[in-house]
């Protein structure tokens, strides 16, 4: 290593001296040289490769979460695209004629008997089927669990608060992507789906019915929104994604990635191992393992059984319906509405039972795509970090993330109240009016607990700081005393436990013109709301003086500031 | 290094990075006495590095992965062509998706797992330390960007020239509005508002069963039992599924004394027969399930409760609006037939839906 972590004493004149070995030329270099030469001198590509070919990667399980949705993406367009070949999004009525016997001579759609051949007539159409499906459930799932390691580990800090909102504007694109593309085949469930956003948008004040008779090309379910979603789903969906997809991974590179708190990792390097060639074959063999995992679950496991579904037919309709567990918070929110919300005002109907709903839907959205820019208002850091938070030392913004995912949980509960009702034999009014409680108490429950859990784990932290680890040995003083000898840390230790942000809350001041604006007033106390229990990290002379008096009871010690 | 050691920095690029600036800690706590960051710990050996059997046994490894996911791969082609699809047999299906996803599966895998292992057992673990740069471009690429905008504003008097500039936003706004019109035509010209508020019943329409369209003799309901049911003509309507949407009606018959109908309602049953929408008030599902023991209509979506001994009024789940009633009555033959259309929508509410 030549470049220390505070200061660079010295620039290495060449990558060699980074790595353990010199470069040596290697066999078959002539034919690489000749090629590299060819592509250099009409693409400049040189200066591409020497910026970004060792750019430091740090390591760390949770930074393939993204890595998980983006590769299963790739997965989603290569079979997606082999789907595109066999797929006829059309409603014209057809009668099926093909392999699967117990559907034969029923009338239905052409998308759906091409969504039947795929499955029953094309040697791997089902696998495809099924890969393109599964990888939209893990992308789904991956990008889910990327944004909590973000939010909790305060990664969407300045300067990335704006990767955080095209990462956010990612999430909802594939969120679209997952209902567009479920909605396609036209069988039975998915048409209850496309059913249940008619009824939505029919409730929307003002524009609703006409929004709905815009999108199904007439009443519903028409013979237009196949094709409409088909052409969303295939092309500006897809379109829309790989343009912020690639936004977000040149940020990535322009900013940097983050690293954990440790020794030798400072907010000015990144300590971690280089593209070429490590990271570059770390992350293209999990490309490969995502890619085989998803392949192995589609040859193992059926999803979306449209063939047990049959066609659409507003009539008929399954017990137990539930959408792809992604839509689930949504359904879910829709049901929790208690009875009679609907008013009519002035001759014109108000539909709360659906407005509301969507309200705390789109609030939720909203919270989780601007938190970055409130944070940053709030305590009014302007320093750059790229040093991640363990999420205790952050308790009010991990309070508000497990206030927030147990709005969402409580909501996706909800979306299978009836199967939790007929599973365990439990009243499905009851089952209701629970998940109606959690809605409402719940985030308010989740926020005390885990900020309370945060703060014992930063005294926690302290106590070890200041006492050293228990050792288990106890020992007899000459007095009588029994004492257990406590083992002090090592320096590299005591880092990991000592480095973290600390805020204080705002205090009020009046301006340069003397005048304390409304804006700094509710600054100031939502700043106490973040700040105001806290603990802070253990000073020098803290440590000083627990030695001097090392025989200090434990829990008397120094304590946080409340 | 991302440095740019050997790079003369020229006037417009785009890569220059300059030190962070001195910026507000806002609100954070600077320590007076920092402690001081002990420097990376000191790097362990792999068994790789020190033993070079071992090394050469992880090399083995890999390039065993890699053969392995070779043979996979043919493998996966064999299966294609080794299990075909008979039609009819759902079995050769199974096996095809089975064997041919297995082949390309363990063929992904080995592949994954070979190169990681590599990286993992023989490339270097040591790790590199790279320095940061403050995000923001060094204040004479600032100036030049500055300047870039100052030449094209004076160049174009973009800022000086309002009549110009003014003049192209509002044609800026105007040429969008022809593209959100345009798309009025996604929808037929009739209103929405007047096909919603009609359904295919009127005076006369026999009740069928759905899907059969057989119309239903009254004496058949016995007491207790649901049907679904269609319009007659529903069958031969260009709009099978639109109409159907909108059409699809319940029926079902309880004991006479069990009905509280409301006023000027009362002959809209025959015999403890009632007719209702089988259309959700709430967003639109079918409300499918009916309890016989306590006349309860259950919605499997989102689970509204209507009470069907009550005029189907909302007694659970989020639904507003009890089920719209068709009134029914007997032919000279005996079979049901509707009095006339629904007396309000059906379906999900909208916004225009109690206008006159």
């Amino acid at each position: 290593m030549i470049t220390t972590t505070t200061t660079t004493e010295s620039q290495p004149t060449s990558y060699a001296e980074q790595g353990n070995a010199p470069v040596r030329p290697a066999k078959g270099m002539k034919f690489m040289g000749a090629a590299a030469n060819y592509v250099d001198e009409r693409t400049s590509i040189s200066g591409l490769v020497k910026e970004v070919g060792r750019k430091i990667f740090p390591d760390h399980w949770s930074f393939m979460l993204g890595e998980v949705a983006l590769y299963s993406f790739v997965v989603i367009l290569l079979s997606g695209t082999f789907l595109t070949f066999f797929f006829q999004p059309s409603m014209a009525e057809v009668t099926y004629n093909g392999s699967y016997v117990p559907l034969k001579g029923i009338d239905m759609s052409a998308a759906m008997q091409s969504a039947l051949n795929i499955s029953f007539d094309i040697r791997g159409g089902l696998l495809f089927r099924q890969i393109h499906h599964w990888a939209a459930l893990l992308f789904i799932a991956a990008i889910g669990l990327h944004m909590l390691r973000i939010y909790f580990t305060g990664a969407f800090r300045k300067p990335r608060e704006i990767n955080w909102f095209i990462g956010f504007v990612l999430f909802i694109l594939a969120l679209a992507e997952g209902f567009t593309g479920y909605s396609l085949p036209d069988d039975l469930l998915s048409g209850n789906g496309l059913r249940i956003i008619d009824g939505m948008v029919k409730g929307i004040p003002v524009i609703g019915v006409w929004i709905s008779y815009l999108l199904f090309g007439g009443e519903f379910p028409g013979t237009a929104v196949v094709s409409r979603l088909y052409s969303l789903h295939i092309m500006l969906l897809p379109a829309l994604l790989i343009a912020m997809l690639g936004a977000h991974l040149l940020l990535l590179i322009i900013n940097k990635h983050t690293q954990f708190a440790g020794p030798g990792k400072t907010n000015n390097n990144v300590v971690g191992v280089p593209v070429m060639p490590v990271f570059a074959a770390k992350a293209g063999g999990f490309f490969f393992i995502v890619f085989g995992v998803i392949v192995l679950i589609a040859s193992l496991f059926t999803i979306n059984p449209i063939w047990n579904y049959g066609p659409y037919d507003p009539s008929p309709v399954s017990a137990g319906t539930q959408p792809d567990w992604y839509i689930g918070f949504a359904d879910g929110a829709l049901r929790l509405a208690p009875p009679h919300w609907e008013v009519v005002w002035g001759g014109y109907t108000v539909s709360f039972n659906i407005l509301v709903p969507i309200v705390v839907l789109m609030g939720l959205l909203a919270t989780v795509a601007f938190y970055p820019f409130i944070e940053g208002w709030v305590t009014g850091d302007k320093r750059e970090h790229h040093i991640l938070d363990r999420p205790r030392n952050a308790p009010t913004r991990t309070a508000i993330g497990a206030a927030l995912m147990t709005l969402y949980a409580a909501l996706w509960a909800a979306a299978s109240s009836d199967l939790m009702a007929t599973h365990f034999k439990l009243s499905l009014n009851q089952v209701i009016h629970v998940m109606q409680f959690l809605t409402v108490i719940g985030p308010f429950i989740a926020f005390w607990i885990t900020k309370r859990v945060c703060l014992a784990l930063q005294k926690k932290d302290r106590e070890i700081v200041l006492h050293g680890h228990e050792s288990g040995r106890i020992v007899r003083l000459p007095g009588g005393e029994y004492i257990e000898v406590h083992e002090p840390l090592t320096d590299y230790e005591r880092w990991n436990l000592v480095s973290y942000n600390e805020y204080e809350p705002l205090m009020v001041r009046p301006n340069a013109r003397g005048v304390v604006t409304p804006i700094e007033r509710i600054r100031a106390s939502v700043s106490g709301f973040f700040f105001e229990d806290r603990i802070s990290p253990v000073t020098k002379a803290e440590i000083e003086a627990a030695h001097h008096d090392s025989h200090a009871e434990i829990d008397g010690g120094p304590g946080g500031k409340h | 290094m991302a440095d740019h050691d050997d790079e003369t920095p020229q006037a417009g690029s785009a890569v220059e990075k300059s030190e962070p600036l001195k910026v507000s800690a806002g609100t954070a706590v600077i320590p007076t006495d920092p402690f001081e960051n002990p420097g990376e710990p000191a790097h362990h050996l792999r068994v790789t590095d020190i033993d070079p059997v071992e090394e050469k046994k992880a090399a083995r490894q890999v390039s065993t992965l890699f053969f392995a996911s070779i043979v996979f791969s043919c493998l996966a082609v064999a299966a294609y062509i080794a299990f075909p699809i008979t039609p009819g047999d759902t079995g050769s299906i199974r096996l095809n998706n089975l064997f041919l996803g297995l082949g390309i599966a363990l063929g992904l895998l080995a592949i994954g797992i070979g190169a990681v292992h590599w990286s993992k057992t023989i490339m270097p673990a040591r790790e590199i330390t790279e320095m940061r740069h403050g995000t923001r471009g060094s204040d004479a690429t600032r100036a030049k960007a500055a300047e870039v905008f100052e030449l094209g504003n004076k160049e174009s008097g973009f800022g000086r020239r309002s009549l110009i500039r003014n003049s192209l936003f509002g044609a800026l706004f105007a040429f969008i509005l022809p593209g959100v019109v345009i798309f009025r035509d996604l929808g037929p010209k009739v209103d929405p508002n007047v096909v919603l508020r009609h359904t295919l019943w009127k005076k006369g329409m026999h009740l069928t069963l759905d899907p059969s369209g057989t119309r239903i003799k009254a004496a058949d309901v016995t007491l207790g039992s649901a049907f679904h049911v269609i319009p007659e003509s529903l069958l031969e309507s260009e709009d099978l599924l639109e109409e159907k949407a909108k059409a699809a009606v319940l029926v079902m018959r309880l004991n006479p004394d069990d009905l509280n109908e409301p006023e000027g309602r009362e002959n809209w049953q025959y015999n403890g027969i009632v007719a209702y929408s089988k259309i959700c008030t709430h967003v639109g599902c079918p409300v499918a399930l009916y309890e016989q023991q306590t006349h309860h209509l259950l919605c499997p979506c989102h689970q509204s409760t209507f009470d069907v001994t009550d005029n189907c009024k909302v007694i659970f789940g989020p639904a507003s609006r009890p089920l719209p009633q068709l009134p029914i009555t007997v032919d000279a033959e005996g079979y049901l037939v509707a009095q006339s259309d629904f007396h309000e929508p059906v379906g999900p509410s909208f916004w225009e839906r109690d206008r006159a």
